[in-house]
């Protein structure tokens, strides 16, 4: 069996699992005799760790084993509790072994020291009450005992010296015993009197001397002591010495004592062996935080030592002289240090070595040529090991400057002149940080030499950039953004053109999102010039990471009827579990989410913030200009590190509009669909990003959401960066938000569907920016004027996407009958506070039904028509209402539709109303019928009122095929459900 | 603090290995073959310790055997490599001029030797007679 574990231990020594064994040696150790059992025990300290399961087997047999008569098997016992022991039977053995402390044998009290120390070591409270047992130990009589009970001082003193300063003097007579020879012959070796004692107590003493004169003043006499005896010439001697000069560096200094050991340290660095002279420069090295002038006698050697073949002294002295590295010396330590890593191949080494220049370079650089080239190459063999601080940091101090104004110009001049030499060079290839250093820099600073540079040369350099296939999609996203910043100082420019044109088409989705931001910016520079100013990196942003501007929000959403926020996973599951057909839903519901938050970025564009991270300023527009493509694009826009920030701010507009809204008003049911969960979803998640977001906070306001770009974290990741940079605008806005609202309320809540008008409420919204930037204190202004547009648009968009899916196949209408869709419809282009009573709403009756939101279908002065459909279970509805907004009542209004061949009207093709009273709201139904089939025919119609003159108003509604289906689908569902 | 304890041959054969902090199988037989690596890259006018990623090592090289011992920075190198040394010389004492094959065949008793010196990673005995005597009392049983 013995023969068999020592086998066992090979294999696992060598690498093989052989976990099926260590029952076995469990099981030897409790029935083997005495070789068999420590063969046994062996296994167990090799095989198991300190939380292994199989441990607990054991203490029966240590406890048996610590009681028996036999000296060896208590003694093999005591020797695996010293090993490893479970913690929590630590009160098993404990009184077992106090007692051995007493026994008569040398080796047991030893050992049960040796098993106290390993106590202490795991559970230190455990044996806090036989604290004045280890005295007792170190007093023991034999040397043997003392020895062990060192390893638990040297462990006490190092958590707490002050506690043990009154045993310095006996530590200090063991070690006068000791130096003296008076320990029996046999504990020396090579003739030096039990070196390894006097290095653990010449430990102990420099931790109780330090910073503490009086207790010093007990050691000087042994330290010089032990400085002369260690003289023979042998390696062990030496390692005493070390120790020796180390402990009298530490603790209060004494001149005489320090010379003596400057001359150790010199015998040190100038000796032949090589091990020594390592041994005097870790010395020195620690030394010379003390003494620099240490330093100076030794200049020579460590000059040599800076060239030895060997690369472990060449790394030793480095680390000397990082230690002594002041202004002036900077440059030359700097070049060695880089030299040494041009050689180094080891990443750990890399790192290491890149951040100590890294710093000495900030903290010392004498020219600002100096401090980038040196930076340069830092990023260039740090490459993509280095601590990401580095650049962080060195972004940073470029951004923010030093006291004098000029100086950061000459600083960053130097760089942006640098970075573009060093992009000149063909088939040059840097570390994916250093281009990302590269292309901030350059979009940020390369104004500076305009003058003399043309902008279309950096952007070519970066352009050529985005080709090159080692480039990764995080490092052209930075570049892309650098590109952004340059245009938008510049007009129209050919090599943008051609860029845009470019990758408007590329495969890589991120690539093509900045390609449509950046095309869109370039046709509207005023925006671009707003959205990225020159030189606007440092602007301060406060951010309110709990989202509690949201609170209210929350509660609003809530006292509707909204259902309370569900954690992501639990809204999976409840899903799941409700659907048993095909899962078309994730679909809808992202689509419409997508939406909502391109809404978001979309409205805050035209903020005077200074990010230039917004890139993606006018989506929205771009989108309902372009139908067609909306749905791309809200998709896009998730993904798309468009800013971080000023996200918030729409926000907020909204919430303020929001409340002025009535109780009651649909707007808000629809805004706890989609948006409030994923505002609530703010609510709780900020925490865990608010880490990542501090740590790239500095880079992050260039505009590069890095990490966004690459990880296309999600919505919910977007979303929550922009939300919390909600700053202390929030709180001025509420103040002075009062009035705007009912401007911008006024402007946007007509449902204007045709990109005319929405340019014009952009460009007034813009101007009422401006107005209101100059009116508030803070120079960063919100975008106040968010405005109605996100629900609207979501929802047309949202059937709009939807309408191709139906023709599509009918599984695809089956989504549609999603209530998530439909949801929004019952939201109805919405109106501010006092115009409630022209919010076009459906009865109780027929909201019931699957229906589209209201559409406006024309408008004047006086009169607006809005158009609902629904899909009733037998036919569709058109719900049309007619608004009067004029301040006196109309009489005679006539609707009429005008004869189609392909569609037939049931209730006849005009209605009369009566009268109209002044700013009220009217409808009528009529019920469509498909006579002719078509894919899509224009119904058209109008309206004729009588007010000092005969007016009339054009209006026409689409319908097509899939409004017929529809409800014929609608239908066929139910009878499915219902059978 | 001393983190392990290694003996390994020219050919990176592992002859002893003891771990005074918990490392996982597979890890260990990389960490082994790095280790071994390194020291080999060595000529013997190069000095013995190196360093590896954030603790040294500390090598001894007895014909074709490396003593390689891994220590934190609160470790005196000189001491440790000394320390090898001493181990040698006991291990020498008992087999009376170890080889390489007694430590092959004898695994058992140089992990009790060794045992006896080293303890949770702190050098606990360098009396050679004292690191001894238990395994010679052993021994005395195994054969009576």
């Amino acid at each position: 069996m013995k023969e068999c574990m020592v086998r066992l231990i090979y294999c696992e020594m060598l690498g093989y699992e052989s976990s099926f064994g260590y029952i076995h040696a469990i099981k030897l150790a409790q029935q083997g005799n005495l070789l068999e059992k420590r063969v046994g025990y062996l296994a167990v300290s090799l095989f198991l760790h300190e939380n292994h399961e199989l441990l607990l087997l054991l203490v029966n047999t240590v406890v048996k084993d610590l009681q028996s008569t036999n000296l060896v098997e208590v003694c093999m016992a005591l020797t695996v509790v010293s090993q490893i022991f479970p913690r929590e039977m630590i009160p098993a053995v404990l009184p077992l072994i106090e007692d051995k402390l007493q026994h008569s044998k040398e080796i047991i009290r030893r050992k049960a020291v040796q098993a106290l120390y390993k106590f202490y070591l795991i559970a230190p409270n455990q044996v806090q009450h036989i604290h004045d047992k280890f005295r007792k130990a170190l007093c023991d009589r034999d040397v043997g005992v003392m020895a062990a009970s060192l390893h638990i001082y040297l462990q006490m003193i190092k958590e707490n010296s002050s506690g043990y300063k009154d045993l310095t003097e006996s530590f200090v007579t063991i070690l006068k015993q000791v130096v003296g020879g008076k320990l029996p012959i046999d504990f020396n070796y090579h003739s030096v009197p039990a070196p390894w004692l006097q290095i653990q107590l010449l430990r102990i003493l420099g931790l109780l001397g330090k910073d503490d004169p009086r207790t010093s003043e007990l050691m000087y006499d042994v330290l010089d002591e032990s400085l002369r005896r260690a003289e023979i010439n042998h390696n062990i001697t030496y390692a005493i010495l070390f120790e020796c000069v180390q402990t009298i560096y530490t603790i209060h200094p004494k001149p005489d004592l320090l010379e003596k050991a400057a001359k150790c340290i010199g015998k040190f660095v100038l000796s032949p062996k090589i091990n020594l002279k390592y041994l005097g420069l870790k010395a020195l090295t620690y030394v010379i935080q003390q003494d620099p002038n240490l330093a100076l006698q030794h200049q020579m050697t460590i000059i040599e030592c800076l060239d030895h073949p060997d690369p472990i002294i060449k790394r030793e002295t480095l680390e000397l002289l990082y230690r002594i590295t002041n202004g002036q010396n900077v440059t030359v330590i700097v070049q060695k240090m880089l030299d040494y890593l041009k050689q180094s191949k080891e990443e750990y080494t890399i790192i290491n070595l890149v951040s100590k220049i890294a710093e000495l370079a900030e903290k010392y650089a004498p020219a600002n040529e100096w401090f980038i080239q040196t930076m340069n190459a830092v990023f260039s063999i740090g490459g993509d090991v280095m601590h990401p601080d580095i650049p962080n940091n060195f972004l940073r101090l470029l951004a923010e400057g030093f006291d004098d104004e000029k100086e950061d110009e000459q600083l960053r001049l130097y760089a942006v002149q640098s970075y573009l030499g060093l992009l000149e060079e063909e088939d040059a290839v840097y570390p994916q940080k250093f281009l990302q250093v590269m292309s901030w820099v350059l979009g940020e600073y390369s104004y500076i030499i305009n003058d003399e540079g043309d902008p279309e040369v950096i952007m070519t350099r970066l352009c050529k950039l985005l080709k090159k296939t080692f480039v990764t999609s995080e490092t052209k996203a930075w570049i892309m953004a650098a590109i952004t910043k340059i245009a938008s100082l510049n007009r129209g420019s050919k090599t943008v053109d051609k860029l845009i044109q470019e990758f408007s088409t590329s495969l890589d989705t991120c690539m093509r999102q900045y390609a449509f931001e950046l095309k869109h910016l370039c046709e509207d520079k005023d925006l671009m010039k707003n959205l990225l100013p020159r030189d606007a990196s440092c602007n301060d942003m406060v951010v309110d990471a709990s989202l509690s501007f949201l609170d209210g929000f929350v509660a609003e959403g809530l006292s509707r009827g909204a259902a309370p926020y569900k954690p992501h996973h639990q809204r999976q599951e409840e899903k799941l579990s409700q659907e048993k057909a095909l899962n078309f839903e994730p679909y809808g519901l992202s689509l419409s989410s997508s939406m909502s938050s391109s809404g978001f970025t979309g409205r805050q564009s035209p903020t005077g913030l200074s990010f230039g991270s917004d890139v993606s300023g006018n989506s929205t527009e771009m989108g309902q200009k372009e139908m067609s493509s909306l749905k791309l694009d809200g998709v896009k826009k998730l993904w798309g590190k468009d800013g971080y920030l000023p996200k918030k701010e729409s926000k907020t507009g909204k919430e303020d509009k929001l409340e002025a809204v009535p109780p009651g008003s649909t707007l808000g049911g629809n805004m706890v669909d989609h948006p409030l969960s994923e505002a609530d979803q703010e609510v709780v998640s900020p925490s865990e990003e608010e880490k990542e977001k501090q740590q790239l906070a500095s880079t992050l306001f260039v505009g590069l959401a890095s990490n966004n770009a690459v990880s296309l974290m999600g919505k919910a990741d977007t979303t929550t960066q922009k939300f919390k940079r909600k700053s202390k605008i929030s709180e001025t806005q509420n103040s002075e938000e009062a009035p705007s609202i009912q401007y911008d309320a006024t402007l946007s809540f007509r449902p204007l569907p045709e990109a005319q008008s929405n340019d014009n409420e952009n460009i007034q919204s813009t101007e009422h920016v401006r107005l209101r930037k100059s009116s508030l204190s803070s120079s960063e202004v919100l975008e106040a004027s968010v405005s109605f547009k996100r629900p609207q648009s979501l929802t047309e968009a949202g059937l709009d996407a939807k309408l191709p899916d139906c023709r599509l196949s009918p599984s695809s209408l089956f989504a549609d009958n999603n209530i998530e869709v439909f949801q929004p419809s019952q939201v109805i282009p919405s109106v501010v506070a006092s115009k409630a009573s022209l919010i076009p709403s459906l009865s109780e009756e027929l909201a019931n039904n699957p229906h589209s939101e209201a559409v406006e279908l024309c408008s004047c002065d006086t009169l607006a028509v809005n158009l609902c459909k629904v899909w009733t279970d037998d036919c569709l509805l058109l719900v049309l209402f007619v608004a009067n907004r004029s301040s006196s009542a109309l009489k005679n209004v006539n609707l009429v539709f005008e004869n189609s061949e392909h569609f037939k009207i049931v209730e006849g093709l005009s209605y009369h109303f009566p009268v109209i009273k002044a700013q009220s709201l009217e409808s009528c139904q009529k019920s469509v019928q498909m006579e002719k089939n078509c894919m899509q025919e224009i119904l058209v119609g109008s309206l004729n009122y009588q007010l000092e003159m005969e007016t009339g108003l054009e209006f026409s509604v689409t319908l097509s095929l899939t409004d017929f289906i529809r409800w014929l689908i609608f239908h066929l569902i139910q009878m499915a459900n219902e059978h | 603090m001393i983190k392990f304890f290694l003996m390994v041959n020219k050919q990176g054969q592992t002859r002893l290995s003891r771990y005074y902090e918990h490392v996982e199988l597979h890890k260990r037989t990389l960490l082994e073959a790095e280790v071994i690596k390194n020291c080999l890259s060595r000529s013997k006018d190069q000095c013995s310790f190196i360093e590896y990623k954030d603790f040294k090592l500390v090598y001894r090289q007895y014909a074709a055997l490396f003593i390689v011992v891994g220590i934190n920075e609160t470790e005196n190198e000189m001491a440790v490599y000394e320390l090898i040394h001493n181990f040698v010389e006991v291990l020498d004492k008992y087999f009376s001029r170890v080889s390489e094959l007694d430590i092959m065949f004898n695994l058992d008793r140089v992990h009790i030797i060794l045992d006896e010196m080293v303890l949770n990673g702190c050098i606990v005995e360098t009396n050679r007679s004292r690191i001894l005597a238990p395994l010679l009392v052993l021994d005395k049983m195994a054969e009576t």
